[in-house]
């Protein structure tokens, strides 16, 4: 009476082979994660030592190592939070505590998801239009960074956005019920509870900032600066951009010294992205609801 | 808002209708509330009564559709008067939600997270005051004995009944004079019930007390006075023992027998 039915096999037989599909798709997403990586290892690791890290590339950068270009990404993404994350969180507090659902605050929703899927390169030509011409602050990191502000002020505010309204609000409630105001409120109780997620963005903001090229190739960063930047007027060698040149404008290099450079900066992205996850985990452990 | 304390009643409304958007609320609803004692508010669902409740120390606004006429007063002062701080009328009326909601801070710095937002601004507060408020706040709440050795413990580790108990607690530091309940027993199992209800009765007569409760049982054992609202109307309010021994309308009779609901 229980036995199978030829219904119930062909059920079965379709659903075994959807499972193979879906699976199949999910490895096709890992593959590519796997042979870039491998290959970085692979060309560029014995490019990797100490003095690759810590000096300056020499005899038109076919030898030598990439420490400007290193110090001048730590500058770049310095100088890029230092902008994005205080007016990003502080227009994220807004939409998130104070503003009311009207047409204003559709229409600032609106003009954010627009300017998370505006193309690098147009941001980079925003960046020279605005910061380097008519603000008049000429190729430096600050026009650079500036951009790269620009660029990833969305994704900061959509973050913050989604970890403040991730604490309840029946915290808020009962604070106004105690007669705090909105600003004692966010202060006491909406911040403390939300710090960890708005950490979190902030980090992965690092990462994916350390890595754009566009933004910074005509605002900031240069090909070759034979000394490493004083100010925030100087412009500077950058990861991502030192990579894309010797790669592609300059000739005679040997082929570890790309791959080494793309793994070293393939690495810091990584590295950002497991401290931010382990970051997560560890503040979720301490939250207590 | 000046200190002084006019008028004979408590919580007076006037006349009051409220509108979420276009869907009325309440019509012309007058109310009377006696102070130092406990009222209740009984009614089916959707009757108002929550509604007439938050209305009471404003909280209702946070909904930006909401729009009201009439009048509400608190000790005989207008809330809706142009002059009104919010922060002072939320101040006076205390308020406890239908599911206990403590802020995932200390039980110490639940006790006195309002008395902190609104004296210690203003003046040098000593430890030892900040003690003798935890205490005697714990104590009137009948918890003291329960945490006074995890004082320094996460609130929300508590038991809900605990928590509720808490959530009572922490207003009473800023000196209120009306306690607005909505269903505060209904998240708790029976002896939590009971022991919000001992409680409650407890603080009658230090305090107004007014009460939104879906358990007739507890209208009954637990209040001096019982409203009865339907529609976003008041049909009823007199003393408990009356309403519920001789309602005068006979739709308050059917809904008391259980006849809807």
């Amino acid at each position: 009476m229980f036995t199978a039915t030829t219904l119930n096999r062909r059920s079965y037989r379709t659903q075994n082979v959807a499972r193979a599909v879906f699976f199949l798709m999910t490895v096709t997403l890992v593959i590519p994660v796997l042979i870039i990586i491998g290959t970085l290892v692979v060309k560029g690791g014995p490019a990797i030592s100490w003095e690759f890290l810590f000096t300056e590339p020499r005899d038109g950068m076919t030898a030598g190592g990439i420490f400007p270009a290193l110090v001048g990404t730590v500058w770049l993404v310095a100088v890029a939070l230092l902008a994005s994350v205080p007016v990003g969180v502080a227009a994220a507090l807004y939409l998130s505590e104070y503003a009311p659902d009207n047409l204003l605050t559709r229409t600032i929703n609106l003009a954010i998801i627009n300017l998370a899927g505006v193309p690098s390169i147009v941001h980079a030509l925003f960046g020279v239009g605005a910061f380097v011409l008519f603000f008049n602050i000429g190729a430096s990191i600050l026009a650079a960074s500036l951009t790269l502000a620009v660029m990833t002020l969305p994704v900061v505010i959509v973050a913050t956005r989604e970890s403040l309204q991730a604490v309840p609000q029946a915290f808020r409630e009962a604070c106004w019920n105690m007669g705090a105001t909105r600003w004692q409120t966010i202060r006491k109780v909406v911040l403390p509870n939300s710090i960890s997620g708005i950490l979190t963005g902030v980090i992965l903001e690092v990462s994916r900032t350390s890595g754009e090229t566009a933004p910074i190739m005509f605002t900031g960063a240069a090909a070759f600066v034979a000394f490493l930047p004083a100010s925030v007027f100087d412009q500077t060698m950058a990861m991502s951009y030192h990579l894309y040149y010797i790669a592609t404008q300059q000739t005679g290099v040997p082929e570890e010294i790309p791959f080494g450079v793309a793994l070293v900066l393939i690495s810091i992205v990584l590295m950002m992205n497991a401290i931010s996850i382990a970051f997560r985990v560890y503040l979720r452990g301490l939250k207590k609801w | 808002m000046a200190d002084g304390e006019r008028g004979d009643y408590a919580i007076e409304t006037r006349g009051l209708n409220l509108w979420y958007g276009d869907f009325q609320a309440l019509y012309d609803v007058d109310l009377e509330v006696k102070r130092g004692i406990i009222t209740s508010m009984i009614g089916p669902s959707g009757c108002g009564k929550t509604t007439l409740l938050r209305t009471c120390n404003r909280i209702i606004e946070r909904l930006g559709y909401v729009r009201t006429t009439g009048s509400v007063s608190i000790l005989g002062h207008d809330i809706f008067a142009d002059d009104v701080e919010l922060v002072q009328v939320r101040k006076r009326i205390g308020m406890v939600f239908q599911r206990p909601n403590p802020l995932p801070i200390s039980i110490r710095d639940n006790v006195l997270f309002g008395f902190r937002l609104h004296e210690a601004r203003l003046r040098k507060v000593s430890a030892v005051e900040e003690d003798e408020i935890l205490e005697s706040s714990l104590r009137q709440v009948l918890l003291w004995d329960t945490v006074k050795d995890r004082l320094d413990k996460s609130a929300t580790g508590l038991s809900l009944e605990e928590q509720q108990k808490l959530c009572i607690a922490r207003l009473l530091p800023v000196k209120p004079e009306v306690l607005l309940m909505d269903e505060p027993c209904s998240a708790l199992d029976p002896a939590g019930t009971e022991a919000v209800e001992e409680l409650i009765w407890k603080l009658r007569g230090d305090y107004t007390i007014l009460i939104v409760t879906h358990n007739m049982a507890q209208a009954r054992r637990a209040s001096d006075e019982c409203v009865f609202m339907l529609l976003g109307r008041i049909i009823e309010h007199g003393r408990t023992d009356e309403v519920f021994l001789n309602p005068e309308n006979s739709e308050t009779a059917d809904y008391i027998e259980g006849r809807y609901g």
